[in-house]
């Protein structure tokens, strides 16, 4: 494999060919290795999703059946109508909706902000802040929860969006800290460059650094689109009247026992079938944003 | 001078700022606080009174509703002799220690792999990033199946090859390794990290390298690795942060069983906390936890001169 790009396809000496029967062997050995070692982990990471789809649409007496049944004897949707009627899903994802878009749109701009400041800007007392900034993921939430939830009730904000929104467009640690990385890596000749053209540092953010970070901010936008879909802490805390509850505490609604069993009249297969319904639209934006964010390669104009 | 220190010394443009005559430097103090500020404002709205909050707890004696005594550091004394403490931490830093290289390499080398020109690359990744997007709850239900001693995917797939498995989350030595397989299998995340690393890299370095008769290999140690030095460090230290506060899979699966076998330093001050209502205690465990990473954090950091490189770094 190692030897591949280091001889160029210029030999032409006809003698020579073997050589490069050779390489193209070596190439097409690679490629099955390579197809061979994708598709192992592959069916490895994507076999507990295999089996959380076929119970979903599996009767409940059969689920943990052994020997595993792959392929259920009939496929049923009830698991999937059931629960769906007799809870306010629309509503759950209405809610979730707007969070979510909130909260990328605010996210996306505040860490964007903060971490040029970070990554670009020589201003006093810097290193020691950003330090502060790490620090403040070190506490575990735990036992911050509590007063950060006494403000926001003083507040009277409590069963409304805000303690869920305005954290977010004040951006947190790890997204800053995350964009602060990809921003290093950002040659500082182009800010040079556009300081001649004359731009200031709002320019040099939005003319230089944003549009040569697409990558760094669509997997920010894929995260936080996951993190608030998903996001099942705050929601628990600050929401209480099921008329603002998120996807992810409607899922709590089937209350799950500790060893995973469900422990209400829904079943593990009903448990199953919302999670896949609430797993699509993640599927859906990572799918579309990873093709348009993270597949195309940048260029910059400057060589290392 | 050079064009990059004339550029360095050109005014950033008219404003506010030229109007209060400030000098360069003031004025980058001024931009500096101007961009950080929306985290500024949370750092002082919200996260240092909740922080300062606990901090005071963990020298009071209370369960936050009847009342409050006074008792200096008998908290942080009290954690020396308590032998559930130092199981946490023995368990906790086992995990960590596992977990940190373990998901490095895992989430690495599925990056590079998926960084190859291949067919139906979307496919993929997304096979390998689902994983890391299924909610809470829905993760142990999977692995609370897949890790079943008797009808488990694991245990029923080793027994086709005629090795009888452990008992997973019933078994103290088994249930930790079981959480590290359940961590390792959530890698997709950092996996996009890497990705997103990888796009970075201009593909000049590439192009200069090839002409300076770098191999595959080359190009890799040096222009790869070095480019993609500052995600690895980026992950390596949220890895450190978050494996240290590893919690829901105890909390759900085995509620810090058997025997207190996964009994993690966050579980442990929340069961002092919420169900003991020893608020005190648990927010001085959380402040001596905080103090455990803080250390790392900063070995990691000061490590990091000698081998993060910033193609952008301030001279």
């Amino acid at each position: 494999m190692a030897e591949m790009g280091q001889r160029p396809a210029l030999l032409k000496g006809q003698a020579l060919d073997w050589q490069m029967v050779f390489y193209k062997a070596v190439h097409v050995v690679g490629r099955i290795l390579l197809y061979g070692i994708l598709l192992v982990g592959a069916v490895v990471f994507a076999m507990p999703f295999i089996w959380m789809f076929r119970s979903s649409f599996m009767p409940k007496h059969l689920v943990y059946n052994v020997p595993i049944i792959w392929i259920p004897p009939r496929f049923g949707l009830e698991h999937y109508i059931e629960p769906w009627k007799s809870l306010p899903f629309p509503i759950f994802y209405r809610n979730t909706i707007f969070i979510t878009f909130m909260n990328i749109i605010g996210l996306v701009l505040s860490s964007s902000l903060v971490a040029f400041g970070f990554a670009r800007i020589r201003f006093w007392g810097r290193d020691w802040i950003f330090l502060l900034l790490l620090s403040t993921m070190m506490l575990p939430f735990q036992v911050t929860m509590i007063p950060i939830y006494l403000f926001w009730s003083r507040l009277g904000a409590v069963n409304t969006f805000w303690p869920l929104i305005v954290p977010e467009w004040l951006t947190n640690a790890y997204n800053v800290f995350l964009l602060r990385q990809f921003f290093m890596t950002i040659s500082p000749d182009l800010d040079d460059a556009a300081r001649i053209d004359g731009c200031g540092w709002f320019g040099i953010y939005s003319r230089i650094i944003v549009p040569l970070s697409k990558p760094a901010l669509g997997v920010i936008a894929i995260q936080a689109f996951a993190w608030n879909w998903n996001n099942f802490m705050a929601p628990l805390i600050y929401l209480n009247e099921p008329r603002n509850y998120t996807i992810a505490l409607g899922l709590r609604m089937f209350s799950i026992g500790p060893a995973g069993h469900a422990v209400t009249r829904y079943t593990m297969a009903d448990v199953m079938a919302m999670t896949i319904i609430a797993l699509i639209p993640c599927l859906i934006v990572f799918f579309w944003a990873q093709k348009r964010f993270i597949q195309g390669i940048v260029i910059t104009g400057v060589k290392g | 001078m050079t064009d990059q220190a004339i550029a360095r010394r050109l005014p950033v443009r008219r404003g506010l700022a030229d109007r209060l005559n400030l000098s360069p430097q003031a004025r980058d103090n001024v931009a500096g606080f101007l961009f950080i500020s929306p985290w500024l404002i949370h750092f002082f709205m919200l996260i240092l009174f909740a922080m300062i909050s606990s901090l005071g707890i963990s020298f009071l004696k209370t369960d936050l509703l009847t009342g409050y005594k006074f008792v200096g550091l008998r908290n942080y004394q009290s954690m020396f002799d308590d032998e559930l403490f130092w199981k946490a931490m023995t368990i906790t830093a086992y995990y960590t220690f596992t977990m940190v290289p373990c998901g490095t390499i895992m989430a690495l080398s599925i990056a590079l792999l998926l960084n190859q020109d291949i067919k139906g690359l979307g496919f993929w990744r997304m096979v390998y990033y689902l994983p890391s997007v299924v909610s809470g709850v829905a993760v142990a239900i999977l692995w609370g199946w897949v890790l079943n001693p008797r009808f488990g995917l694991l245990n029923q797939g080793l027994a086709m090859i005629g090795i009888p498995g452990p008992r997973w989350m019933y078994d103290e030595i088994w249930a930790v390794p079981g959480f590290i397989m359940m961590g390792l299998w959530g890698a997709g995340g950092a996996m996009l990290l890497y990705l997103a690393g990888l796009q970075g890299i201009p593909t000049a370095l590439y192009e200069a390298a090839k002409i300076d008769g770098a191999n595959a290999w080359h190009r890799f140690w040096h222009v790869t690795i070095p480019m993609l030095t500052p995600t690895i460090f980026f992950n390596l230290l949220m890895n450190i942060i978050g494996s240290f506060q590893v919690f829901t899979q105890s909390y759900i699966m085995t509620s810090g069983g058997p025997n207190n076998a996964t009994l993690t330093m966050v579980l442990y001050l929340y069961r002092k906390g919420f169900e003991d209502f020893k608020f005190g205690y648990a927010s001085a465990i959380a402040w001596a936890l905080f103090a455990i990473i803080f250390v790392f954090t900063i070995m990691v950091v000061r490590t990091s001169d000698a081998w993060v490189y910033y193609e952008g770094k301030l001279k």
